[in-house]
């Protein structure tokens, strides 16, 4: 590393690790009822596992996109942080926040809209800390000596994701209407500014790990997030076509949504391209897996899975069943997990100092943690398909259906267990690389 | 080929132009569409109360409505239809897991008057015009 302030990642990451592990224990409680084991039932109901997993998901990967705008800033702008104080204080503040919302879903303190759980008090607690968090990233940028494009791209990402957390907080009587700003915030974060987040950290791995002129892989960034926008911000009529809002939205978002794939398409072939063209090869072995990794998952989880059920005529059938939820794990995991996985494993050695770049355990950890969530999207995507067809094609009742297919979900968590193994040896690893040291700077 | 400054263009452009036409056809639905799809005029103060209920309790974290919400137990749009209000009312004030298939329910035991509130919201729901959905299930005679 080559700026002090560029620590504060660390802790971001750090506490990344310790949210995703919780994360994956209420999977794991999610996987059991569905297979038929709802022993916790009366501590842990199923509306109270699913809530924290997914705003878990959240936090962890906002946490771990603030560790990387706090490491990527400072070296693109070629400035120490503003204040490094106020970062770690942002950090607390984060944790705290987030485990009174995960405590308070325990008591049936919440706000029962999916993924907007967060009840409206703390919704002004998590601004206050957003806002900490862009003013020092914006001065930062801003008072530093370079404006790059990636830099730029990432930071706009992290605007725009603030600016859309806003109609989430707005109460409607009508539940159409809740639900069409309710998708401002979920559709247009993840097929929308949270693609511009991805792109800006993807392009700052590139540019460092494969030593391809700057200007190229910034020109094609500009390409990507703009298929991005293009295709994303209609794209949200694919939330609208069964909701109450008219028939418009049947054509142009089943148009727009179905373009949507080509951004993803596009970043897998520029990772792609750039590793070929590059002659510098970083020896950072694992941060390159996990880079080139999420250009492809990402294509496959939300590009093609996405693209699966999004036409119309699809999606009349599959809307709401697993096959949403199948599509929902591979395409966080592709697009904004792996990410962050990446730049934690491009971060870690020179923040630390310990250039463990091929570890087997690392390496395994990739693999282990891949393989077992392509798993579990498979069986996810064959109970779907299953539920899809007893249920809307030959009309079960839904309790007779879920009977039938709580098989899968054996498999379902088998796959668990895999990907959770590597996801234990990729914390282990975490660990291994010890706190970031300034003997790690480079002058 | 193209250079740094058409990408930005291409980026900026392209998404001024789609922000502009997303805004405009969602002010034309919510203004001309929603209301009458959603019968606004049937929206009463006892239905908000049901909808305050609903979210109160995070039903979406097991059900879903409108195909949004969770996968655990089943959609809500038509429950009005599908079972009425009786059924309704049962297993919501049920004081004992309601569980007709085995999959348990959180044992709301409400009050009879915040069971009748969550009802009309569900009835009120239920005649949203949805394009459709939920399917018909074609393979059943
Ligand atoms: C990284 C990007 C993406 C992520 C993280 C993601 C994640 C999700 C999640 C979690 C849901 C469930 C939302 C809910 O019901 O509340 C969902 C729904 C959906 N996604 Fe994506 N998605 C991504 C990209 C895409 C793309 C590119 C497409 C289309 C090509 C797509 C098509 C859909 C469709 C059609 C649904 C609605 C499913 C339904 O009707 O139940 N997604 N997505
Ligand atoms: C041990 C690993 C995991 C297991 C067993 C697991 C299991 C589950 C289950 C059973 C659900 C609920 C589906 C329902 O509503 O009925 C769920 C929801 C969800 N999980 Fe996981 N999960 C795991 C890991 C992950 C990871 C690593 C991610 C992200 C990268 C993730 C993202 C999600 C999302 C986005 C949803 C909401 C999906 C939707 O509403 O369509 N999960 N998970
Ligand atoms: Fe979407």
């Amino acid at each position: 590393m080559k700026y002090k302030s560029q620590k504060v990642a660390y802790w971001f990451f750090a506490l990344s690790m310790l949210l995703l592990s919780l994360q994956i224990i209420y999977g794991f409680i999610m996987g059991f009822a569905h297979m038929g084991f709802d022993n916790l039932h009366s501590v842990i109901p199923f509306n109270t596992a699913r809530a924290v997993h997914t705003n878990l998901l959240v936090v962890w990967l906002l946490s771990g996109f603030m560790g990387a705008a706090y490491y990527i800033i400072p070296e693109e702008s070629e400035n120490e942080l503003v204040s490094v104080k106020l970062a770690y204080a942002q950090l607390i503040s984060l944790a705290i926040v987030g485990v009174i919302a995960i405590v308070g879903y325990h008591f049936n303190y919440w706000e029962g809209r999916k993924f907007l759980e967060i009840p409206r008090p703390l919704d002004y607690l998590v601004v206050v800390n957003v806002l900490t968090f862009l003013g020092i990233i914006v001065t930062t940028l801003f008072k530093g000596k370079k404006r790059t494009t990636t830099s730029l791209v990432l930071t706009m990402g992290l605007v725009f994701a603030a600016l859309l957390y806003l109609p989430g907080m707005i109460w409607f009587d009508n539940q159409t209407m809740d639900s069409f700003f309710r998708w401002w915030v979920v559709h247009l974060w993840v097929e929308g500014v949270w693609e511009l987040i991805m792109g800006g950290i993807l392009a700052f791995l590139l540019i460092k790990i494969t030593g391809v002129d700057r200007e190229v892989i910034e020109k094609w960034l500009y390409v990507i997030v703009g298929l991005t926008f293009i295709s994303g911000i209609l794209g949200t009529g694919h939330h609208y076509y069964y909701i109450g809002v008219g028939k418009v939205w049947l054509i142009v978002g089943g148009i727009f949504s179905a373009l949507e794939p080509l951004a993803f398409l596009g970043m897998a072939l520029f990772a792609i391209a750039m590793y070929r063209k590059g002659e510098k090869k970083h020896p950072n072995k694992i941060a390159l897996s996990w880079t080139l990794g999420t250009a492809i998952v990402s294509f496959v989880g939300a590009g093609l899975l996405g693209l699966a059920h999004t036409i119309p005529q699809v999606n009349m059938y599959t809307h709401g069943t697993l096959v949403t939820a199948m599509h929902g794990h591979l395409a966080f995991w592709g697009a904004y997990a792996m990410i962050v996985l990446a730049i934690i494993s491009y971060t870690l050695p020179n923040l630390t100092g310990r250039k463990y770049y091929d570890t087997t355990v690392g390496l395994l950890a990739f693999w282990l943690s891949n393989i077992g969530m392509l798993g579990m999207t498979v069986a996810f995507g064959v109970a779907g398909v299953a539920q899809v067809y007893l249920e809307r094609k030959v009309g079960l009742e839904f309790g007779d259906v879920q009977k039938e297919i709580q098989v899968h979900f054996f498999i379902l968590i088998c796959c668990a267990t895999m990907f959770t193994t590597g996801i234990g040896m990729f914390i282990y690893e975490f660990f291994k690389h010890g706190r970031p040291s300034d003997e790690a700077l480079i002058k | 080929m193209l250079s740094k400054s058409q990408a930005k263009l291409f980026f900026l452009g392209g998404t001024i132009v789609t922000f502009a036409v997303f805004l405009i056809l969602s002010w034309t639905s919510l203004s001309n569409e929603v209301p009458k799809r959603t019968h606004e005029e049937n929206l009463t103060p006892q239905v908000v109360r049901g909808k305050q209920i609903w979210e109160a309790n995070n039903c979406m974290g097991c059900h879903t409505i409108l195909g949004e919400g969770a996968y655990y137990a089943p959609e809500l749009t038509k429950v009005y239809e599908r079972r009425g209000e009786g059924y309704i009312k049962a297993a919501l004030m049920s004081k004992t897991p309601w569980s007709p298939r085995g999959r348990k329910m959180v044992a709301y035991g409400f009050k009879e008057e915040d069971a009748n509130d969550v009802v009309a919201f569900l009835k009120w729901i239920g005649e949203t015009d949805l394009n459709g959905f939920p399917p018909k299930p074609d393979l059943k005679k």
